[in-house]
């Protein structure tokens, strides 16, 4: 098996004039080559700040440790220098959002030359044509003329457009997507995961995949980790996890879901309360205070993430759902 | 971007003409005529006087004579030095006042941006706080206040350099220290701010993921936004530069056209005050057109509008 | 963006109106810089404008054994003497009056200026607001200054007329920002709403809109009045503004200014002074700034 990714143990922390929040509480998990790795979890559970640690885009007050190796190679903790050859062009990462995320003052051109230039070495001209290129394989219309208008000129939906090419112009093998549709018509997120759906075939990379919408999981997923609180809950096939969720918390998302193709009038199910305060997170299992199977170990006991089929985990200490 | 040019030239041709008609009818309309701080003029010599300066006709055909005469550059008479034309102090003056402000304008520029630049990359250290504390000392505290002071220091203390006068290089130093200390400040900070705002936007963010040195993502992502505020601030850093000239040239007595303007006030020389007025305000205006068409330069947002 | 979020246990909601002031009060509170200036200030103008109860020496004092004489502490001549040998302490602290008032008095005109004008500007919309707004455009371009100067030396030295003339300076930047709120407040659903149930124009003016302004107003004000001062001073420096025999630090500074070579210290009394003001003036407001709308930083 090879992994693209393997992460130890990592702990993510930001130092705040309130306290310490854990935003990422000791996190292991891999990527193969080529597949699709869903991250799922809400707000503040962490999915992002696991990938900005791995990118090295951590906020001036954070700090990340632990283990993390891009094939086989430890990148966590390397020097900006080192951790720039790697960026951009063996991994790269896409943002939510894309109005803000391409710099206004600059032409699509330049940013995407700029890349090629530096990582490939290339010439102006060579890495425009391939700019081009990327752009047509992203269904950019007229993409030789776009190339040299400026991110303003561009809807939301084909900024985002130009955001993937530009993170594949050096034909990474990981790419991670935060959350790359979330800020887009429901239409155009449709489009996104298409064009994403076909260069992942085309470039034959691995996905990290982070969102909190189960639909695009469910699309575009191999494997699922959930995650909750700075920790990952459950891990497993998409599969599995949506047939059979073994963690209360899964399940919680899963029943959440609104669904179509229910007949009879139901109600609009929810996980009651709130997430935990990563200041001053709860003793024992984060997810004990809305969980409805709670019982006395669980306040106590953190539950590990423990493997108990074939590719599936979960921290939880019930036996069974 | 010739759209975005001619837009910019319609708003200031306008604006050119407030000042114009502004200052012409402050004139005209205050008591006293130039001649009543002369001695006593005797009437008919005083009917004499006032048609040689069309000053009897109606007010109408004097604005439209005088906005005829400013086309061919011409001001007008200074009441005051007999033997000049206001255009010709004008022109004597304003060679001095421009190298003295185009040297502070520069040297402002240069450390305000660098400082402003240095302390957001070292946010909270000790490069930050003191320049911080700096910039607001220099806005806080007048040039008026600060030339005196540095010429007690480095001129009658330590006789390092001249107290006044002009034709040496020696002579700008002092004047352009005092007249470009404030903009050093207000440049330093809003450079700083705009930097800090800038470095944590989401370009910057992706320029890093790209995995662009650091070096490249700062100078041609970071300042190249950073810059926009500072650009909008020209204009009225040029007229500040002009307004601070003014108190400057009249301290290290420098012959330039502030010290005119002073001294004209202050003789109530009515044409020379009123052509400084609009001399420096068609300056400004000009300055600002330019800086309008810099910051079409930076950003290309305005220029497709 | 990144999910850079603290959550709290407890899901706190902002609330208009009252909290908002106790939130900004306690956020400038904790602003040392802030704090510190407003205390000097309040010294400064209580020193100032408490002058003739201090038990000093009358401003008009001369002291024929003392003329240019250096600060003596002994003798409480603090500032040392000018050249008419009155205790420039003294002077300093009646000049105060006159700057400060100005500072206060210009910055009302500015505001009442700058106020009518947004309101109107904002409220009346469309077409007028836009000509108003490009009318304030193209005013932003001239040197204030000079028109200043222009209407004194026009119009005499009258006292009224200059502190009219500085506040006019000003009023450009207040249009903008009563403007501004103006529009946004008109937008908002709950004028609608109290509009339909049928609160009349004028409480929904006095309730909703001019609370709404006054946090901007307030800032800009207090970031005018050293703008003000600087002004007057600067006129007065070049002997335009406040007249014998009146003085205002302006005037100190320029008399000591005339007599460096002889008597350095007579310019430092007065320019300390004016100095401090206007940086006080300008922590102020920023810590007011910063505590109305934290995420300006």
């Amino acid at each position: 098996m090879s992994h693209v990714l393997e992460v130890t143990d990592l702990r993510t922390t930001f130092a705040t004039p309130e306290g310490e929040v854990k935003a990422v509480g000791g996190v292991n998990f891999s990527i193969n080559k080529g597949e699709t790795l869903g991250v799922v979890g809400e707000s503040g559970s962490g999915k992002s700040q696991i990938f900005m640690s791995i990118m090295g885009l951590l906020a001036r007050n954070g700090r990340a440790q632990g283990s993390v190796k891009f094939k086989g190679e430890e990148i966590l903790g390397l020097p900006v220098k080192e951790l720039n050859r790697v960026r951009g062009a063996k991994m790269s990462m896409i943002f939510q959002d894309p109005m803000t995320s391409l710099n206004p003052y600059l032409s699509v051109r330049r940013q995407m030359t700029e890349v090629l230039m530096l990582h490939k070495g290339l010439s102006e001209e060579k890495a425009a044509s391939q700019s081009v290129e990327l752009l047509e394989k992203v269904q950019i219309p007229e993409a030789k003329r776009r190339l040299n208008m400026f991110p303003h000129e561009f809807s939301g939906g084909m900024r985002q457009r130009v955001m993937i090419a530009m993170a594949l112009l050096c034909g990474p093998e990981l790419l991670i997507a935060d959350e790359p549709t979330t800020a887009l018509d429901v239409t155009v997120q449709a489009q996104i995961l298409e064009v994403l759906v076909g260069l992942q075939r085309d470039f034959g990379m691995a996905i990290a995949l982070i969102t909190h919408d189960l639909g695009v999981i469910a699309r575009m997923a191999d494997r699922v980790m959930v995650m909750y609180a700075g920790g990952i809950v459950e891990k497993g096939s998409v599969r599995d996890l949506f047939k059979d969720p073994q963690h209360p918390y899964t399940q919680g998302l899963l029943e959440s879901m609104p669904r179509l193709d229910e007949t009879e009038a139901t109600r609009l199910m929810t996980i009651g309360g709130q997430p935990p305060n990563l200041q001053n997170l709860p003793s024992g299992c984060t997810f004990r205070d809305r969980c409805r199977y709670a019982f006395e170990r669980c306040p106590v006991e953190k539950p590990l993430l423990t493997p108990f089929a074939d590719g599936r985990s979960k921290a939880c200490h019930l036996p069974s759902l | 971007m010739l759209h975005y040019f001619l837009r910019r030239l319609g708003g200031a041709i306008p604006t050119l003409f407030i000042i114009i008609t502004g200052s012409f009818f402050m004139i005209r309309m205050a008591p006293g005529g130039p001649f009543d701080r002369e001695r006593v003029v005797p009437p008919d010599i005083l009917a004499n006087l006032m048609k040689a300066y069309h000053l009897d006709e109606p007010l109408w055909k004097q604005y439209l004579r005088y906005l005829g005469d400013l086309f061919q550059g011409d001001f007008g008479p200074s009441f005051k030095y007999k033997d000049f034309t206001v255009a010709e102090l004008i022109a004597q003056g304003f060679p001095v006042s421009l190298s003295l402000g185009t040297i502070a304008m520069a040297v402002a520029l240069s450390i305000g941006l660098t400082l402003g630049v240095w302390a957001a990359l070292r946010q909270n250290s000790m490069v930050d706080y003191t320049a911080t504390g700096v910039s607001m000392l220099g806005i806080a505290v007048p040039n008026f206040v600060v030339a005196p002071t540095l010429t007690l220091v480095f001129g009658l203390m330590l006789g390092w350099l001249p107290v006044g006068g002009w034709g040496s290089p020696a002579n700008y130093v002092l004047p352009v220290v005092a007249l470009c200390l404030p903009q050093i400040a207000a440049i330093a900070r809003l450079t700083r701010a705009s930097m800090i705002e800038v470095l944590g936007s989401n370009f910057v963010r992706t320029a890093r993921a790209k995995g662009m040195p650091e070096r490249v993502t700062i100078t041609r992502h970071a300042i190249r936004a950073a810059l926009l505020p500072v650009v909008s601030y020209l204009g009225p850093a040029i007229a500040q530069i002009i307004t601070g000239s003014v108190v400057i040239e009249q301290i290290f007595s420098i012959p330039g056209i502030g010290r005119y303007f002073v001294q004209s006030s202050l003789n109530r020389d009515y044409t020379m005050v009123m052509g400084v007025t609009v001399f420096y305000g068609a300056l400004v205006i000009f300055c600002n057109l330019v800086a309008d068409l810099l910051y079409g330069v930076l950003d290309p947002k305005v220029r497709y509008d | 963006m990144t999910d850079l979020t603290i959550l709290p246990s407890t899901a706190t909601v902002e609330v208009k109106g009252r909290s908002l002031w106790a939130n900004a009060r306690h956020r400038f509170l904790q602003n040392k810089a802030a704090v510190a200036g407003l205390i000097i200030l309040v010294l400064i103008a209580i020193a100032c404008f408490g002058a003739p109860y201090l038990g000093l020496r009358d401003q008009d004092d001369i002291n024929w054994d003392m003329i240019q004489a250096p600060p003596d502490f002994a003798q409480g001549y603090f500032f040392g003497t000018d050249s008419n040998g009155r205790d420039l302490f003294v002077r300093t602290l009646y000049g105060g009056q006159v700057s400060l008032t100005v500072g206060i008095v210009s910055t009302l005109v500015s505001l009442v200026i700058g106020t009518l004008y947004g309101a109107t500007a904002g409220f009346v919309g469309g077409r007028v607001d836009g000509a108003m707004m490009r009318f304030v455009d193209m005013l932003y371009s001239i040197p204030f200054i000079f028109f200043v100067i222009l209407l004194t030396v026009f119009f005499g030295r009258k006292f009224v007329l200059i502190y009219v003339a500085i506040g006019a300076v000003n009023w450009l930047d207040m249009a903008r920002i009563v403007r501004g709120q103006t529009l946004s407040i008109k937008r908002k659903e709950y004028i609608e709403a109290a509009h339909a149930s049928g609160v009349s124009t004028w409480r929904i003016i006095t309730r909703h809109i001019i609370p709404n302004c006054l946090g901007p107003v307030v800032v800009y004000m207090t970031l005018t009045v050293p703008v003000v001062i600087l002004t007057e001073s600067f006129i007065s420096f070049l002997g335009m503004g406040v007249q014998e025999p009146q003085s205002s630090w302006g005037t100190l500074v320029a008399e000591g200014a005339d007599n460096l070579e002889i008597s350095p210290w007579q310019v430092f009394g007065p320019g300390a002074v004016l100095a401090i003001t206007l940086l006080s003036l300008n922590f102020v407001g920023d810590g007011l700034r910063d505590a109305l709308d934290p995420k300006d930083r």
